[in-house]
């Protein structure tokens, strides 16, 4: 089954074409990861699906437009995880996860007992149980980037959007985030799209890959399809050796044109 | 309460408490609210026994009819001068907290206040032009609830034709309007310098009423704008997160700041016609509420309502009785008492915005 179809989607911002005639099929319960270099349309193609950039073309969640839906129904079929997401003042773990809930509230009215339930049951599920009456703005780069999750979570979204969820995050707590995340795509049945910078780990999470290079697809597939050092060389302009680790996952592992200062034998690194 | 506590899970799992206006702070705040009130109706000129006017005002309950009210002529002071004056004080000092706090809540700019869009400026020269025309003076108040109105719509069609959806389009534009409206206001005034101590007394902001009729005019648009915008208290926290990510939780951002800006404009129009420009209010008010309380909009907002309309029945009875008979313009005293206090707070709180 396919929970997001992208057909034919294009955005203009500004009078520029940023993205321009993609189209991808996301099966239910898959992880597709959006890759390219700066600039590409990968954020843009992210907002487009959770409605916040017009588009021509269609996206449609279960076969339902997402051009149709009000905010509130987008809401409860995408749920995203911000690049740099808002931190407000004075607001609690619990009421931060609890904005997820705003799909459900009554436009005027206040969160129910079932509300409180699913944040609860979150709070446990991502370990913030007992974060819950601290200050967001008190909060560690990955305890806040848990919190972000699991107010995406609470919106009991079947898609899930993630745009450089790891981008302030340190190599372990990155790790982190995005195994939970997949750990809760599994579970869940979630379906995710993410944009990411590092190809090493968009290769290592991704059941399918997109290179999108200037608003549009230029390659798509497994990682050993999209990750080679060619489409690298050609569309990032960086030099790279593309290894296979032994357990079958691709390494990009990016190379100096000239020796760092001191050391001469580059070929070490493999 | 407390064995309800002890039979809680224990602390490891702590329970999960939602904010809410803390109860404390409802209770003290209700309580100040009632003090100041007997005290703008007790003290004057004519000092009313606080004991006669508690009678009389609890002899408004249908049913009741306790002995020991006041004399006639104290009854008549009471309702015909001082009622009047002290609720209007409470509707307009009420209006200009929320207004101030709803602004502050759709533009997250700590900044804003009631008149940041053009309203004071629009009633100024409306206000300004009814003076002196030399007409009626009944026409004051409506001349500046038509200017402060028509002055946000002039911001609002300005600001949207300029900038599409940024918020800091809307504000510049209200920058823009308000000097325009300000500079013809200044124009007028320099060829009329036989009303200037009119316009200026206008516009330094006073609570001068001649009975009810003014607090029934302005009544229902500032109940309707007050309700408007504290029906919006959660989704003023949602768009803290700003409006991109408020839009992804199901929250259109513009519309909720075009339906808060357009009930925040009303009831200030309304507040402005019968009171003046009074200062500061709107934009200290919300904020100490907020450093003392907690910035959730459920706390700021019903606690905003109960603080500004304290403040400013003190600020009008201080207005009317240091320099006795005279009377001070209140936003003179609102500024004079308040900027202090404000600075005391904003120095012993942590909270920055």
């Amino acid at each position: 089954m396919t929970a997001l179809t992208v057909d034919g989607v294009g955005v203009t911002l500004l009078e520029r074409r940023v993205v321009d005639d993609v189209s991808l099929g996301v099966p239910a319960g898959t992880w597709l990861t959006l890759v390219g270099p700066n600039g590409a349309g990968k954020s843009t193609l992210l907002r487009a699906v959770s409605g916040a950039v017009t588009h021509t073309g269609t996206i449609a969640f279960d076969g339902v437009e997402v051009a149709r839906l009000r905010s509130r129904e987008r809401a409860r079929q995408v749920a995203v995880v911000p690049q740099d997401p808002a931190r407000p003042d004075g607001m609690t773990v619990l009421d931060y996860v609890l904005l997820g809930r705003t799909p459900y509230v009554p436009y005027l009215g206040t969160e129910s007992a079932e509300d409180l339930a699913v944040a609860g049951e979150l709070l446990d599920t991502l370990e913030l149980r007992s974060l819950s009456g601290r200050m967001v703005t008190e909060l560690s780069g990955g305890e806040f980037q848990r919190a972000v999750l699991a107010r995406a979570l609470a919106q009991q979204a079947p898609v899930l959007l993630l745009d450089e969820p790891t981008s302030s995050l340190d190599l372990g707590h990155a790790q982190q985030v995005l195994e939970l995340v997949d750990e809760l795509r599994s579970s869940r049945g979630l379906t995710v799209v993410s944009a990411l910078h590092d190809l090493t780990t968009a290769g290592q999470f991704a059941d399918h890959l997109v290179l999108l290079v200037d608003g549009r697809v230029v390659a798509q597939g497994s990682a050993q399809e999209v990750l080679t050092e060619e489409l690298i060389r050609e569309h990032y302009g960086a030099r790279v050796r593309v290894v296979t680790d032994p357990q079958g996952g691709v390494v990009v592992v990016p190379l100096r044109s000239r020796p760092a200062g001191g050391i001469r034998d580059v070929g070490g690194v493999a | 309460m407390s064995s309800a506590a002890r039979s809680e899970p224990d602390t490891a799992t702590p329970t999960l408490r939602p904010v809410r206006l803390p109860r404390r702070w409802l209770v003290g705040s209700l309580a100040l609210l009632v003090a100041a009130v007997l005290l703008g109706l007790t003290v004057g000129p004519a000092g009313l026994p606080l004991r006669g006017v508690v009678t009389e005002i609890v002899n408004l309950v249908p049913g009741v009819d306790l002995a020991g009210g006041l004399d006639d002529r104290e009854a008549a002071v009471l309702w015909q001068l001082r009622a009047p004056r002290v609720v209007l004080g409470l509707m307009v000092g009420a209006m200009l907290a929320l207004a101030g706090a709803g602004y502050q809540g759709v533009f997250r700019n700590p900044l804003a206040d009631p008149y940041l869009l053009g309203v004071a400026a629009g009633a100024g020269l409306g206000a300004t032009f009814a003076i002196v025309s030399g007409g009626s003076r009944l026409l004051v108040p409506l001349a500046a609830f038509t200017g402060g109105v028509l002055g946000v719509a002039a911001t609002y069609a300005l600001g949207r034709g300029v900038g599409g959806r940024s918020t800091n389009s809307l504000i510049l534009a209200g920058v823009a309007v308000a000097a325009f409206l300000t500079s013809v206001q200044t124009y007028v005034n320099q060829r009329n310098t036989d009303s200037l101590r009119e316009v200026y007394g206008w516009i330094l902001g006073r609570l001068l009423t001649a009975g009810w009729d003014e607090v029934l005019a302005v009544l229902p648009y500032i109940a309707v704008s007050a309700i408007v915008i504290l029906a919006h208290r959660r989704l003023l926290d949602v768009l803290s997160v700003g409006p991109d990510e408020a839009g992804t939780l199901g929250v259109p951002a513009a519309r909720v700041r075009l339906v808060v800006v357009l009930a925040a404009t009303l009831g200030t129009a309304a507040a402005v016609s019968v009171s003046g420009l009074i200062g500061f209010v709107g934009i200290v008010v919300p904020h100490i509420v907020r450093m003392l309380a907690g910035s959730s909009y459920r706390i700021v907002l019903p606690l905003a309502a109960a603080v500004g309309a304290t403040f400013l029945v003190v600020a009008d009875l201080v207005a009317r009785t240091v320099v006795s008979p005279g009377e001070l313009p209140v936003g003179v005293v609102t500024a004079f008492v308040g900027a202090p206090f404000f600075t005391l707070v904003l120095r012993s709180s942590r909270r920055s915005w």
